[in-house]
């Protein structure tokens, strides 16, 4: 199965740069459907970073993020090769994740 | 005789003991609370459900730190003068401040207005670029938290199509 998160990871010197791009709905809860159906709540609530088991980055999102998330964030620590884990969970508690190897 | 007499202080020495006991976990509870309150995310991985459902951006910094910002101009915020898709606004910010343990970004317009909120560990850069929704032309706020202070930048953008609309 295709994994919902794609995540590019990059070792320039000491620092490791990190960008992270997730396929989810992010529904606000707010919209409606071409029914007039509210659309009901569906979003990624936490989002994760492991770097040798260490938490790197950590987020907390509220329905306020935009369709298929894209964060950028860098760290020190890591070399080439190293790798990196990366976790999502949803308010209805579906979930994913990938390990990559940083570039 | 004395066996009553031995009964009952035995009895009254459980009492008193369950009595010492409860204190205990009183005063233990009393202290968990007070220590966790001021770190907020960066220890905690708890989803911080309540400041999420707060709607005034003021609140869901109270919700979420339980103290108030100050504007600082070591918080730089990075967000357009005029988003064409509110749906998609991207944001970011970086700090040259030290100590940085958390990044939030509120959006004063939207229904809820905490949208995002980052753990920044030690040995992570202060610097986080997302995407998020904007209902309507507002302000957009970043907290840096720092050393346990707040720091914040404000900006105004200006939204020509909602994100929240249907």
């Amino acid at each position: 199965m295709a994994s919902t998160i794609r995540v590019r990871a990059i070792a320039n010197g000491d620092v490791t740069e990190v960008q992270a791009l997730i396929q989810h709905p992010m529904d606000s809860g707010f919209v409606k459907d071409a029914q007039g159906q509210v659309i009901p709540a569906h979003f990624i609530q936490q989002l994760t970073f492991e770097h040798n088991g260490k938490r790197v980055f950590a987020a907390d999102w509220g329905p306020a993020v935009a369709k298929d998330p894209y964060v950028k964030f860098g760290f020190k620590g890591a070399s080439k090769g190293d790798e990196l884990k990366v976790s999502w969970i949803d308010n209805k508690g579906a979930s994913d994740s990938i390990t990559a190897k940083i570039q | 005789m004395g066996f009553s007499i031995e009964r009952f202080s035995a009895t009254r020495r459980l009492v008193l003991q369950g009595a010492l006991t409860a204190a205990g976990a009183v005063a233990l509870f009393g202290l968990g609370g007070l220590a966790a309150l001021p770190a907020r995310a960066a220890t905690d991985d708890k989803y911080p459900e309540e400041a999420f459902r707060q709607k005034a951006d003021k609140d869901a910094i109270q919700a979420l730190y339980g103290r108030t910002a100050e504007t600082s101009d070591k918080v730089k915020l990075d967000a357009p003068e005029i988003a064409e898709n509110g749906a998609v606004v991207p944001i970011s910010v970086t700090t040259t401040l030290d100590n940085v343990t958390s990044i939030s970004f509120l959006v004063s317009g939207n229904p809820n207005a905490l949208a995002a909120s980052y753990v920044i560990p030690e040995g992570t850069l202060p610097a986080v670029s997302n995407r998020l929704k904007m209902q309507q032309t507002s302000n957009v706020i970043a907290i840096v938290e720092a050393g346990g202070k707040l720091f914040s930048a404000t900006k105004e953008v200006k939204v020509t199509v909602g994100g929240c609309g249907g």
